[in-house]
């Protein structure tokens, strides 16, 4: 079982959690200019990779905010954990 | 290549069987081939069987990093149907379901096929009218599919849960009689072996390194083990998908996520069909050996750990308790679990690619063991005559960019939600 650090609550068990996906993707900017391959990207093209991924978790059955998570997907190991308007960088 | 039949069979007891051939060859991988397939499941052996069969294009090599049938070939719960509802995946399903009935005969190889039945239960009258739907559109596709009702499913599965007190009643059914199992290291085997025969060049132990293109075309491929000339690969590699499309620096619409399953410990026959459960992610089915073989959910986020994680499998495991009680008292034999190339729609993609001479073959969800035979003769034609043939035109990669997509389950691009 994983355990995720919440950033508001702390250590909670994985039960707590509900994923929700690549926290990279950004949707493009809306008043300007799209192009098919942006929505694209955005929409449905995934890197997915072996190793570290940056991701989002919602908090379910705690305090309810979605975080940032950055994991291993092949260990599982969790390296950090941010609020979700906290920078990636 | 020595015929596997009853005559051999005698003939080798009398040597206690240290005669038999070697099944398929270890070859040293060759300079050039005219085909790479990569990816050495059973889709990928598949694709070169039916190179060699129906195109005569011999000059292949199978690249597998590990060994053949090791991934999820052999990690499946073996079921094969084509219950499917749109024309695109009813069509394929189909066409492979016939491939699967003379694939013994074909490969020489019994892969001990048992058209059991598969049973889709439901728990509401609205479900009962959605596989009222399904299941004539499953009959106008020439596919078999009969409707049950709660009496009828009770006389085929009687040990489910059919009292009173129960969070989701069975309501009825919709089965395909002539779905079933097989004996999945067999489908991968028999395929190598016919492969190996026809002189397609099974290399494992050999990792994919790099690609080279030239003018935006394929022009080899490089790995652990050499650099190969080839002007056409097939991309056959499942759960791993992502890995090889970053070093041609291709993003696709599919995520690897981890899919477990597990047996319980073998019993007297107790169920002879394949059951789904329909008020959440569960199938069961029982295997020769009297193992209950289960599965359900996904793990749920992204992951090539190829080992599942305990919250999963108690979810999964108490919707089987839930559908049939009896399953509580069973001691739990083994779990593992593999993993699956997602796409956004649910749907698989085999097609060419933006560069010449790679073509695509991913994106199979959990469902991919029961496309192998129709999955291998498509992508071989794909290949071979480089344009995709009527029964994977639906497959395509660019569906997504065209908004064409095979949503089969209504998912959305979230196919991992459980």
């Amino acid at each position: 079982m994983l355990h995720i650090k919440c950033p508001h609550c702390g250590m909670r068990s994985q039960n707590e959690f509900s994923y929700g996906g690549d926290a990279s993707v950004k949707r493009p900017k809306l008043n300007q200019e799209i192009s098919d391959q942006d929505w694209d990207n955005f929409v449905y093209n995934r890197k997915s990779l072996r190793g570290k991924h940056l991701e989002l978790w919602h908090h379910l059955s705690g305090c309810r905010q979605w975080i940032k998570v950055e994991r291993d997907t092949s260990t599982h190991e969790i390296f950090r954990t941010m609020k979700a308007n906290e920078d990636n960088s | 290549m020595q015929k596997y039949s009853i005559f051999n069979l005698i003939k080798n007891a009398f040597s206690n069987h240290i005669n038999w051939d070697l099944a398929w060859k270890d070859p040293t991988p060759k300079k050039e081939y005219d085909v790479v397939i990569i990816g050495g499941g059973g889709h990928g052996l598949a694709t070169a069987y039916y190179l060699a069969k129906e195109h005569n294009i011999t000059n292949v090599a199978i690249i597998e990093k590990g060994w053949i049938g090791g991934g999820n070939v052999g990690r499946n719960t073996t079921i094969i149907r084509s219950n499917y509802m749109h024309d695109d995946n009813a069509l394929f399903s189909e066409f492979g379901m016939d491939l699967w009935r003379k694939m013994s005969q074909d490969l020489n190889y019994n892969v001990m096929f048992s058209p059991r039945g598969i049973i889709n239960l439901a728990h509401s009258d609205a479900q009962m009218n959605v596989y009222a739907r399904r299941g004539n559109s499953m009959r106008l596709n020439g596919i078999d599919a009969v409707l049950l009702n709660r009496e009828q499913v009770k006389e085929v599965i009687p040990m489910a849960d059919f009292s009173d007190n129960v969070r989701f009643p069975i309501f009825g059914g919709l089965m395909q009689p002539s779905a079933g199992t097989a004996r999945h290291d067999a489908v991968a085997w028999g395929y190598a072996r016919q492969a190996d025969s026809m002189g397609v060049d099974i290399i494992q132990n050999c990792e994919v390194t790099g690609f080279d293109l030239e003018g935006g075309k394929i022009n080899g491929v490089r790995t652990s083990r050499g650099n190969i000339k080839v002007k056409k690969i097939g991309l056959c590699v499942a759960g791993s998908t992502n890995i090889l499309a970053e070093k041609l620096n291709m993003t696709l619409p599919v995520e690897t996520h981890l899919l477990q399953a597990c047996v319980s410990e073998p019993v007297k026959p107790v169920l002879d069909k394949v059951v789904t459960f329909g008020a959440g992610h569960f199938y069961i089915s029982q295997s020769d050996k009297g193992e209950m073989v289960m599965g359900g959910d996904l793990d749920g986020y992204n992951s090539y750990a190829q080992r599942g994680n305990l919250p999963t499998l108690q979810h999964v495991l108490t919707e089987g308790i839930a559908m049939m009680p009896f399953l509580s008292k069973l001691k739990m034999l083994r779990t593992w679990g593999g993993i699956m190339d997602m796409s956004m729609d649910g749907s698989p993609i085999i097609d060419k690619t933006h560069i010449e001479g790679l073509y695509l073959n991913c994106g199979w969800c959990y469902g991919g063991f029961k496309a192998t035979p129709a999955s291998g003769w498509t992508f071989a034609h794909t290949i071979a005559q480089d344009r995709v043939h009527k029964l994977n035109a639906g497959y395509s990669l660019n569906r997504f960019n065209t908004g064409h997509l095979l949503d089969e389950k209504g998912l959305g691009t979230k196919t991992w939600i459980s």
